[in-house]
């Protein structure tokens, strides 16, 4: 009897040490709950960049040892990077652990950028720049775009701004005697005709979540035809995308895959592959956004000439009530600065960006971002130039197709573009699988 | 040694630290995930109690039936493709070959060391279409047919993935099965023969049912392998076109971290364990009424 209890009361330590160690690492795996609220400051300057995107780590590398030398030597810029495909998964999971680089980029999904920022994990970017004596060293127009696509905050920096529109290869319009499209059905005409000619009218891409090359035509078809606040209606709950004048506009371009207008496999095309098509010669016609003014004045990547290129808004919808007017813009991957690394050191970096990236970005890079250029740059290629024009004449701006979207709905359409663009799915199957994900 | 491991003090001792690290390695975030389920939400806007509600949309969420219709045509085809082809492998290496497989068998095996996105990068290019055609596109255009864009429909891109797939991983198998095959006694198969047996009635009557346990064995590591399949089909096709093409894991994945949904994610993920787990009981169960027949 005796025994049998000794060995009953091992038995309970056993289990008890057991539960208790188990119970320990648990708590150890949850975090401590003191370290929730995001706050920080650190001796270094850290920056989660992208490999697909070189241009933000060589202007922060040049600012760092020239203009602002003095001001940041203290922080020294320390640089990683992780690919755009999984830059978000990676932002969740640094932002879990409070453990934010100083400077990131604000999400793939502005949906999630929102939710950091409402999670006191970003820093709020119109009072910092207050704090460290730059306010208005943002351009109105991009702090417009910025605010529109973030629910009215200010919380991200422009390091790119750009318009989008559809470049032309002046030389092919000519030798098959057509004139800039003015309308849509002009634009499917002259499509066509290229077409009959043997000539590819659009290069796209399509592969996989390059398809938001594709939604683009659909989102600014729906502008021009529905209104600037087409979209906006959607994601408040006021319309949906199944309704008719939205899924017209996926018909749309349903049609012209179907007509081949994009190539005989969009699907299989990326971005690299689409750009190196039009810059070859081998397409009309190009959506794309202003970042690609790099790759148009690189000699090395166009082969048919930066002259040979020409910018035409995207056109009217016959009937519409949007106007080509008004031009789509974004702030690219815009910048914002973590709550985690928000110390001195950041403030010092704030500071010397807001009043170099501008300049340093344009004169180095041929980037037009949404900073104040302080020193004017002279020589500019002459596309850049006429873009800039644009911006600054343009008297409104809208954004893209899925801007204002779910992240789950973002890559529904993004993933079924290609298959858009290849005529697979119609409008409407499109429309509704995007509609289904945005609830 | 009999007293000592009829000690249970000892016992405890001794299985302890493995009991503990195996708990804290594997059950408890199973267990932690399984907790997930109840609740939604990501760590960065925090997690609420949701109940049964992640359960709820799983029965109505028709990219849960197209991820599992999809994972489980995959791990059909490919199971039946990488233990058919693995068993006429070590049946060739052991009744043709013999002791001269050596070559073939390292050889066949190759892939399997291979990197997975190597081989799905090779085959990206070997089935291309755009900006070049690919090998695959370029006999076809020999022989006078057209180009295919082979991860332009559901179907095509299925066939590159399977063949892929089964390429990859059949010299494994092969080789598995060949352990089995050279258990088998030289003088049964010898009396068999001296029966009378010969090819296939001697395969089907005397190697088969004595290799049987491996098979059983390798019929189970590839089930659960391919109803688990994610790098090969991520590396190749993302999932795509659309998500024609993805996986409950890969599905599972999307939704916990690109759609910052941790419940719902674990609970696809709980639903993919348990699929793993009747796929295994009805093969060792079907496995067991064999033996007994």
């Amino acid at each position: 009897m005796i025994i049998k209890t000794a060995r009953k009361r091992r038995q309970a330590v056993l289990a008890g040490l057991c539960a208790l160690g188990l119970a320990v690492s648990l708590s150890g795996c949850g975090g401590d709950s003191s370290s929730d609220q995001p706050t920080g400051g650190q001796a270094e300057f850290s920056f989660l960049g992208m490999p697909e995107n070189t241009t933000v780590g060589s202007v922060l590398s040049t600012v760092a040892a020239g203009p602002c030398a003095s001001t940041v030597a203290d922080y020294p810029l320390k640089s990683s990077s992780q690919p755009q495909a999984s830059y978000d998964q990676q932002l969740q999971l640094l932002a879990g652990q409070n453990a934010l680089p100083s400077l990131i980029f604000a999400a793939n999904t502005p949906s999630l950028a929102i939710e950091l920022h409402d999670g006191g994990y970003l820093v709020d970017i119109d009072q910092a720049l207050a704090e460290v004596g730059a306010a208005g060293a943002i351009l109105p127009a991009a702090e417009s775009v910025l605010r529109s696509l973030y629910g009215g905050d200010l919380f991200t920096l422009p390091a790119e701004f750009n318009i989008e529109g559809i470049w032309y290869n002046k030389q092919i319009l000519a030798d098959h005697g057509i004139g800039l499209p003015a309308t849509w059905d002009e634009l499917t005409a002259a499509n066509q005709k290229l077409a009959d000619a043997g000539v590819q009218p659009f290069s796209v891409a399509g592969s996989g979540g390059d398809g938001w090359n594709v939604t683009r035509l659909v989102g600014n078809y729906i502008f021009r035809s529905l209104g600037a606040d087409a979209l906006s209606q959607v994601a408040d709950g006021k319309a949906k995308l199944t309704d008719p004048g939205y899924v017209a506009a996926a018909e749309a371009v349903s049609a012209w895959g179907q007509a081949g207008y994009f190539g005989p496999a969009p699907t299989a095309v990326d971005y690299a592959t689409a750009m190196n098509t039009f810059l070859t010669g081998q397409a009309a016609f190009y959506y794309m956004g202003s970042w690609a003014l790099a790759s148009f004045n690189d000699p090395a990547q166009n082969q048919i000439g930066a002259d040979n290129i020409g910018f035409l808004s995207f056109p009217n919808v016959s009937g519409g009530k949007g106007s080509a007017d008004q031009v789509p813009a974004n702030a690219g991957m815009p910048l914002a600065l973590s709550t985690a690394g928000y110390g001195d050191g950041a403030k010092a970096w704030l500071s010397c960006l807001a009043q170099n990236y501008g300049t340093v970005a344009l004169r180095d890079m041929g980037q037009i971002t949404g900073f104040r250029v302080n020193d004017p740059v002279a020589d500019l290629p002459a596309l850049t130039t006429e873009v800039q024009d644009i911006i600054a004449n343009a008297p409104s701006s809208v954004l893209w197709f899925e801007a204002l979207f779910s992240a789950q709905a973002t890559t529904t359409a993004q993933t079924n573009g290609g298959l858009l663009a290849e005529g697979s799915i119609s409008g409407a199957e499109f429309m509704d699988a995007v509609q289904a994900d945005l609830g | 040694m009999r007293q000592v491991l009829g000690d249970r003090k000892t016992i405890a001792v001794l299985l302890a630290p493995a009991l503990i690290c195996y708990s804290l390695i594997m059950l408890a975030p199973m267990i932690w995930s399984l907790g997930y389920t109840f609740f939604t939400g990501n760590p960065i806007r925090g997690f609420s109690f949701a109940g049964l509600a992640n359960f709820d949309t799983l029965l109505h969420d028709p990219k849960t039936g197209q991820a599992l219709a999809f994972t489980v045509k995959y791990a059909v085809t490919v199971t039946v493709g990488q233990v058919v082809l693995g068993y006429l492998l070590a049946l060739l290496y052991v009744f043709h070959l013999k002791r001269s497989s050596g070559l073939v068998r390292t050889l066949v095996f190759f892939p399997v060391v291979l990197p997975t996105v190597a081989v799905s990068l090779l085959f990206q290019k070997l089935f291309a279409i755009v900006p070049q055609d690919g090998p695959v596109n370029s006999v076809l255009q020999l022989f006078g047919a057209e180009s295919v864009n082979w991860f332009g429909s559901g179907a095509k891109a299925f066939l590159v993935i399977a063949l892929m797939d089964i390429w990859r991983s059949m010299g494994f198998y092969g080789v598995l099965l060949y352990a089995g095959l050279v258990d088998i006694p030289d003088d049964v198969i010898e009396s068999a023969r001296l029966d009378g047996a010969g090819g296939w009635r001697l395969a089907r009557a005397v190697v088969l049912p004595l290799s049987s346990p491996v098979l059983i064995s390798a019929l189970i590591f590839s089930i659960n392998g391919t109803l688990k399949v994610f790098d090969s089909i991520y590396a190749l096709t993302g999932g795509g076109p659309g998500s024609l093409t993805s996986p409950l894991t890969l599905h599972m994945y999307r939704t916990a971290f690109a759609y910052g949904d941790y419940g719902y994610g674990a609970t696809i993920a709980l639903t993919l364990t348990i699929c793993c787990l009747l796929v295994t009981v009805a093969v060792f169960r079907g496995s067991r009424k064999d033996l007994l027949a």
